[in-house]
């Protein structure tokens, strides 16, 4: 076991991977010689050469379309998108043909693609680095959607997303890179290091998708939950004294429906929260089924917490941001609901 | 899976990288003068050769040669070089405000401060354009005030985004420059879609865009050049040629094998291969550009060559990447400093002049940081309303934001009592 913050680990799941297999390729802009302007692929065109990790032109869409091909073609790429604000550019690639590919060929091409790309706000990105546009992919019939919310789960995720045959859309919250962050941006930053999330394991593991991750048990209220806001909820639940379940979906497509409805059966309380916008986000559909599964189990309406309906606004960034304080107002109105 | 050892994949390299000289001997030189000036209506498929030569009017002793001379006033050109140096000294100050501190981004355009301020003058105040991010030349030389221009880089209660854009992300609808956008290339077809709209109208404006080479790469190029020859429309397309896209070098953006200019002829529209630092060049090339754009005869592609100075912004650290004082290398020089010998050579300037004007541009940009924190700063009042945050999301607030903006205002006064409930 090491000390890894979230980009030493995604960096050791894509060193292992290239070790491991040979037809692993990374491409993405400025991840070549640079090593990534997060640094996630650092020495790792050194290390493999740059016929396997390859700086790219700025064309999403060439991107994409290209490891489509490539994957077609016998190779596993791993693309990284800069950001997941710049993604949109390559969107008619994922959602017409990475999608379909397989479904369209009756099941003889497919596209192992996994497409990496840092998301989320709280680092004075303003609306062009700033989005989570998970839900957007998760509407879309055929791409496997996860978001980490630890080094040690991110490593895990990662290697079990490239050796999919299915293509994986991998989101990272970038305010979690070097730490955990509780939502309050006036207290001074925490390194993984002190995490037991960011003891990793050097080695090959695998972290399955479609299994959520119970990050805290509790009694009185489910919260379910991915990404940067895991942390946000275990922090507001924890300073009201409710005894909260955090459940921490890991990957959104698949979804573990059966340990989400365990748990709100099991507390008859549920809360939805995620940095991404509200409307048609993806807290609409787990609340469809919470409603669906849990109903007769359900003491209270269920609660969302979300960001704004708004572009993501550089002045106000903490306004926008869900914090623990926007939790706190779910919690209350929640278990105050008879 | 067996893979074979021997890749036959072709990666470009740039020519020098840490720990090496640097090295330009790929760039094309055209002697100063020799290339021909045609006449505005010439068909593009007669003046492909524009699109790999270089268009340059200033020699290395800072003479003027050759059928490209624009023989501009020397008042003209003292404005020039006002704008370029207020362009340089406020993009010095706003980066050292960034390191100290007191705003949150910053992108420079140093070395490339004759794209915009030789385009803008070359252009009419009426023809709009659709800026990428480093081309604050143009702001400054339409005149945009530097206070307002700071209170977008503070996003403070003067601030012309509200609040809502990275710094540098400027707009002005008085002065004709459209809201520049974080996306790449966006601004390209858009640019096209305007002038088209100025031929549908039976107007004389013209629309002029900017992207960098890196960007080119984006469909969005494509599309621009493509609309842009189907319908003749009254634009100019700029590719700022600063040879980095971040980390990238430009051949990754296929300038390897042909100019970022010859691309303009495969669609029919004529490629033009110009110095970037040469203020004169610049001046020729984009006026030719809007005559032949003004009269009907259609759209033009410019390539300006050119070299990124510093940083791509204030969150990259070129020493990673690309040799070191690689810039003084730079075979086409220094723009500032060879309009400044031009017009010492024709008797209009002086190092004494020289040293005044910086003085005097220099207090221009302290005293309007000065009176932009006044409107506010990242870490001190007056702030902008954050309710601020739910309009122009559309024209009217619609309920299902009404109802955030209350729930917002209750979270922000109830905040320290819903925190400190529980303990």
């Amino acid at each position: 076991m090491a000390n890894m913050n979230m980009i030493q680990a995604l960096n050791s799941a894509m060193d292992i991977m290239l070790k491991r297999d040979p037809s692993v390729v990374l491409m993405g802009e400025d991840i070549g010689y640079f090593g990534g302007v997060f640094r996630a692929t650092e020495g790792l065109q050194r290390k493999y050469g740059e016929h396997r990790v390859i700086d790219t032109p700025i064309a999403e869409g060439g991107i994409v379309a290209t490891a489509i091909g490539m994957s077609v073609n016998g190779l596993r790429p791993v693309a990284e998108i800069q950001f997941a604000d710049y993604i949109y550019p390559g969107f008619d690639q994922i959602v017409s043909e990475l999608a379909r590919i397989r479904y369209r060929s009756a099941g003889e091409f497919f596209a192992p693609v996994t497409i990496r790309t840092p998301c989320g706000g709280g680092i004075r990105g303003g609306q062009t680095h700033s989005q989570s546009p998970e839900g957007i992919f998760t509407h879309v019939s055929g791409i496997k959607v996860v978001m980490p919310s630890n080094p040690y789960d991110a490593k895990g995720l990662l290697i079990t997303s490239i050796e999919d045959d299915d293509p994986v859309v991998f989101f990272e919250p970038k305010r979690l890179y070097n730490g955990p962050f509780d939502g309050d941006p006036t207290k001074p930053a925490v390194p993984w290091s002190s995490h037991p999330k960011g003891q990793v394991d050097e080695g090959y593991y695998k972290v399955p998708l479609g299994k959520a991750d119970i990050v805290r048990a509790g009694t009185e209220v489910t919260i379910l939950t991915y990404g940067t806001m895991v942390f946000v909820a275990a922090a507001a639940a924890a300073a009201m004294n409710v005894s909260a379940e955090i459940i921490d979906l890991r990957s959104l497509v698949p979804l573990d429906v059966d340990t989400l409805c365990s748990s709100v059966r099991k507390t008859g309380r549920c809360i939805v929260a995620h940095e991404a916008t509200r409307f048609s986000g993806f807290g609409a559909e787990l609340l469809s089924i919470v409603q669906e599964e849990c109903f007769w189990d359900l003491e209270a309406p269920i609660q969302r917490v979300t960001g704004w309906d708004t572009p993501y606004p550089h002045a106000f960034e903490w306004e926008y941001f869900p914090g623990q304080a926007r939790v706190a107002m779910a919690l209350k109105t929640v278990m105050e609901s008879a | 899976m067996r893979m074979n050892r021997h890749s036959r994949l072709h990666l470009p390299h740039p020519p020098a990288r840490p720990g090496e000289a640097p090295d330009f001997s790929y760039v094309q030189l055209s002697p100063a003068g020799a290339v021909p000036r045609p006449d505005i209506n010439a068909r593009a498929r007669d003046i492909e050769s524009l699109s790999v030569d270089l268009v340059r009017v200033l020699d290395d002793d800072g003479n003027p040669v050759g059928p490209w001379h624009p023989h501009l006033d020397p008042a003209e050109l003292q404005i020039g070089l006002r704008h370029m140096l207020l362009t340089r000294l406020f993009d010095d100050r706003m980066q050292r405000n960034q390191r100290a501190g007191k705003i949150s981004f910053y992108i420079r355009s140093l070395g490339e401060e004759a794209v915009s301020v030789a385009q803008c003058m070359a252009l009419r105040p009426g023809d709009m354009l659709f800026p990428s991010y480093r081309n604050q030349g143009l702001q400054i030389a339409r005149g945009i005030a530097l206070v307002d221009l700071m209170c977008q880089l503070l996003s403070n209660t003067r601030d012309m985004c509200k609040g809502r854009q990275l710094p540098v992300m400027y707009h002005s609808k008085a002065g004709n420059i459209f809201s520049i956008s974080g996306n790449l290339a966006t601004q390209f077809p858009q640019a096209v879609g305007w002038a088209m709209a100025a031929a549908i109208k039976g107007e004389d404006h013209l629309a002029a865009s900017w992207i960098g080479e890196g960007s080119s790469a984006e469909a969005d190029f494509h599309h621009a050049l493509l609309f842009a020859s189907v319908y003749q429309a009254p634009v100019i397309l700029n590719v700022v040629n600063n040879q980095w896209a971040i980390s990238t070098f430009q051949g990754y953006a296929g300038g390897e094998q042909r100019s970022f200019a010859a691309r303009g002829p495969g669609y029919g529209i004529p490629g033009i291969r110009v110095d970037g630092n040469d203020f004169l060049a610049v001046y020729a090339v984009t006026q030719w550009a809007a005559e032949r754009a003004r009269t009907g005869a259609g759209p033009a592609l410019i390539e300006l060559v050119t070299y990124r100075g510093a940083a791509h912004s204030t969150s990259d650290d070129p020493a990673r990447y690309r040799a070191k004082n690689d810039f003084e290398h730079w075979p086409l020089g220094d723009p500032i400093l060879r309009l400044k010998q031009h017009l010492i050579g024709l008797g209009e300037w002086s190092e004494a002049r020289h040293q005044a004007l910086t003085a005097e541009l220099e207090a221009l940009v302290a005293s309007s940081w000065k009176e932009a924190i006044t409107f506010g700063t990242m870490s001190e009042g007056p702030r902008l309303n954050a309710d601020l945050m739910f309009e122009d999301v559309f024209k009217e607030v619609p309920e299902h934001l009404q109802k955030q903006r209350a729930l917002m205002r209750a979270e922000r006064s109830r905040s320290p009592e819903a925190r400190s409930e529980g303990t």
